[in-house]
């Protein structure tokens, strides 16, 4: 999601000095920088003036951070939160590549399955958790369905469209050299897939941390969501606070982290 | 008309062997028709010869139906009516004996060069490293070599054609199907090409069954030409431009024979313009 | 799907999930699932008690208000990403982060923030509709094909001429499925806003139906939420459609 094109179509300066001064300040390092500095102190300041008590500013989060970090708190609530977490992406990422894989493939099981997912999709599916929490208790197994249910839908129809999206000209090229239907899929149609089902793994880690801290702050406060809410009903929100931008940072991370594990395994035209 | 230009308004199987040529053809089509879902009547009835080493064009407007024959050649697409035989025995899907290169190249953009090249050899299960040797040769004839372990999109459009040029001489087929190979590169690349594939046609022993919609381009590098009309399209003429080769390029494409041909081919095609 | 010659419209299929959610609601299983037949017949029960119209009402007028919000911030943000370098720049990288981080982690901070009222289900749609829309209308104006521009301005267009009949219209399919994914991204997050603070709209609804173990009740709500989104889903859709038809052409 880089921009590669330079500036277009700016106004040519005349003198080289103030040039090279604009060239450095709209360099897309430096501009992210900024942008992430004058964000930081907008919080900063705001924090001050104070907008409102339950508003730390960010050198109290960052202190709030500290302390959590200090005394365990924050590494034993991720191990807790993951937990759940990394079964329910891992069996979301299996099935849903492996029914979107075969509806693509397969019209009658597309014509059977797909519709529920249209729907999963469009759907609110967070009000199904006390639900959930009826029929699998408080314990590990409603908060991994909770994330099954968040994350699958977007890996289902991304990979049963890329499936179906592969280009025309490639399958028949394949066929054209004798290609046999298993050589088909897996030399020409499934690495046509990959970029698009990994966006969906993408869309689908993204909805499975929504999903796991949802579940941690209605089913029964463990982990992150734990750290959350009970710094919330002792306000201490520095704590509170600190634990949201630990676990926002956290996915954000592990999603670039996705990207870069596809870009480098999968995608030799995607390289720089 | 120009004397050399043998011109036919009901050509077919009546026309005398070639002077000098393998008589044996190695494609035949008969009456072949093809409709497709939604009713639109592609080809009706074809009947062609595809003379053996020989480069033969299908010319014919846009939209006319080229691209449908060959790939009904290819046993890419079934046809609705009629029949094609290659080397004798009746197409009922892709064979080995044919190869396809794609107006689109059809690059696995996933894929080096020397893998796109070796593909078909990798579907038929050859070897690793015999398949990549036979890939080298290739992709050096086509001149690329050094580009092996590329991918297609580094490279330029005619650079990429070369690799899908590459892939099906890799397979040694006896018959290499072009659809508009050269629509998508630029002008000089296209003369260039052109004149490779002239000389491929003089050194491989390969047939070609190649598709045009360039009047000149088709003059330029064909043995015999097949005009085909507006859809549903039909054989309207057969052209044998008996280009005197091998001299200077520039100076062939003044020559007043090729122009001929080139004007008379002109004169067929301006009516279906109306 | 073509069965034997009579093609079987696509959605057809729900007819047989209907079926096979009925017997399995007859079984063991009807305790958390009850069968569909009775919860149809629960959703002509709840639909016009004063307290589903009261959460309705509710939760209807927070949701248009957050997403007028969304997309009279979200376009114009957009817009300016795309025609300018240095503000894409500097705002991208957040529109991303939004974009990808748990927003229902945030639900807490705006919880504690603005209170448990309408304010917080309302910034609660803005925060998950927003920077969909924001993305996709960049993208949008971003693919608009520079000589469609130049053609403009060698016809003289001034920039507000430029902007209204190239601009808006060239990215318009882009805006519109931005403006779709937003708004069903933000049904979703106001269902995890009511869940979360279940004083307000049909959170209260939730809540009580959740604590009496009214699952028939709480079926029928699910299935009223769920025929929402999907019927905005489509709408939202053919509106796009029916704009984007020069999407592939430009
Ligand atoms: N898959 C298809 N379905 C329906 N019509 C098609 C299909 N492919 C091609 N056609 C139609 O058949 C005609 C011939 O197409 P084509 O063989 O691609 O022409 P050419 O290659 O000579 O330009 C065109 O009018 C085209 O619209
Ligand atoms: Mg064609």
């Amino acid at each position: 999601m880089q921009i590669s094109e330079l500036a277009p179509a700016l106004p040519a300066l005349r003198e080289a000095p103030a040039r090279r001064w604009r060239d450095l300040l709209i360099h897309p390092l430096v501009l992210r920088l900024l942008s992430f500095a004058a964000v930081l102190a907008l919080w900063e300041y705001a924090g001050r003036i104070p907008l409102s008590p339950a508003f730390p500013t960010f050198l109290e989060t960052l202190g709030g951070l500290g302390a959590i970090m200090a005394d365990g708190t924050l590494f034993k609530a991720f191990l807790i939160t993951l937990h759940p977490l990394v079964i329910g992406l891992t069996a979301s990422i299996l099935c849903g590549i492996a029914l979107g894989v075969l509806m693509g493939l397969h019209e009658p099981s597309e014509w059977l399955f797909a519709p529920i997912f249209v729907i999963a999709q469009a759907a609110p599916l967070a009000a199904l958790i006390p639900i959930l929490t009826f029929a699998y208790g408080i314990g590990l197994t409603a908060k991994v369905m909770t994330v099954c249910i968040m994350a699958m839908p977007v890996i289902v129809l991304n990979t049963l469209g890329a499936v179906r999206n592969t280009p025309k000209s490639l399958l028949e090229m394949g066929s054209s050299f004798l290609a046999t239907r298993s050589q088909s899929i897996r030399l020409i149609i499934l690495p046509a897939a990959s970029p698009m089902i990994f966006a969906g793994l993408r869309l689908g880690c993204a909805a499975a941390f929504i999903g796991v801290i949802l579940a941690e702050l209605l089913i029964t406060p463990t982990g992150i969501g734990d750290v959350i809410s009970y710094n919330q009903s002792v306000a201490d929100y520095p704590k509170m606070y600190a634990a949201i931008l630990s676990i926002i940072v956290f996915s954000v991370l592990f999603i670039e982290l996705l990207e870069r594990i596809e870009v480098t395994l999968f995608r030799p035209e995607a390289r720089p | 008309m120009n004397p050399s230009a043998a011109m036919a308004s009901q050509p077919n199987r009546d026309l005398p062997p070639l002077p000098g040529r393998a008589p044996q053809p190695i494609v035949e089509v008969r009456s072949i028709s093809k409709t497709y879902a939604g009713g639109i009547e592609a080809l009706s009835g074809i009947s062609l010869e595809f003379p053996e080493g020989r480069l033969t064009t299908l010319l014919g407007p846009s939209g006319c139906g080229k691209t449908t024959l060959l790939k009904i050649i290819a046993g890419l697409i079934p046809a609705t009516g009629g029949q094609v035989l290659v080397d004798g025995r009746e197409v009922t899907g892709p064979g080995p004996e044919r190869a396809f290169v794609f107006q689109d190249f059809a690059l696995m953009p996933w894929a080096s060069v020397i893998r796109n090249v070796a593909f078909g050899l990798e579907l038929r299960g050859v070897a690793h490293s015999e398949r990549e040797a036979i890939a080298e040769r290739h992709i050096a004839r086509v001149g690329l070599k050094g580009f092996e372990r590329k991918y297609p999109h580094e490279l330029s459009g005619g650079m990429r054609q070369r690799v899908g040029l590459a892939r099906a001489l890799a397979v040694d087929a006896k018959v290499v199907l072009m659809d508009e190979p050269f629509s998508a590169v630029d002008e000089q690349t296209r003369r260039k090409f052109q004149e490779e594939l002239l000389e491929l046609v003089a050194n491989e022993g390969k047939s070609f069954i190649f598709v045009t919609h360039s009047i000149e381009e088709a003059v330029y590098v064909s043995d015999r030409i097949a005009l085909l009309s507006r859809r549903p399209s039909r054989v309207s003429a057969i052209i044998e431009p008996q280009i005197q080769r091998g001299g200077d390029p520039e100076k062939i494409r003044r020559d007043s024979a090729y122009l001929d041909v080139v004007e008379a081919i002109w004169q067929q095609l301006r009516h279906y313009l109306d | 799907m073509v069965i034997s010659g009579i093609r079987l419209p696509m959605m057809a299929a729900l007819l047989v999930w209907a079926v096979v959610w009925e017997i399995a609601g007859h079984t063991d299983a009807g305790f958390i699932l009850p069968p569909l037949s009775r919860i149809i017949w629960r959703v002509f029960e709840i639909v016009p008690t004063a307290s589903f119209l009261d959460a309705l009402l509710i939760t209807g007028r927070a949701f248009l208000l957050g997403n007028t919000i969304a997309i009279a911030v979200g376009v114009p943000l957009g817009i300016l990403m795309g025609r300018s370098v240095i503000a894409d720049r500097l705002l991208l990288p957040w529109v991303n982060l939004f974009l990808s981080a748990p927003l229902s982690a945030l639900v807490p901070v705006i919880m504690v923030l603005f209170g448990l009222g309408e304010t917080t289900i309302v910034l609660t749609v803005v925060l998950f509709s927003m920077w969909i829309i924001v993305l996709n209308t960049r993208a949008g104006i971003r693919a608009i094909s520079p000589s469609l521009v130049e053609m403009a301005r060698s016809f003289g267009s001034n920039r507000w001429q430029a902007f209204s009949r190239i601009y808006l219209w060239a990215a318009l399919p882009e805006i519109l499925a931005g403006i779709r994914l937003g708004v069903v991204r933000a049904v979703k997050g106001v269902v995890i806003g009511q869940l979360l603070v279940s004083v307000v709209g049909f959170g209260t609804l939730f809540e009580i139906y959740q604590s009496h173990f009214l699952m028939e009740h709480f079926w029928a709500l699910l299935l009223v939420l769920f025929a929402f989104a999907f019927t905005l889903n489509e709408l939202l859709a053919r509106l796009e459609r029916r704009f984007g038809y020069y999407a592939a052409a430009r």
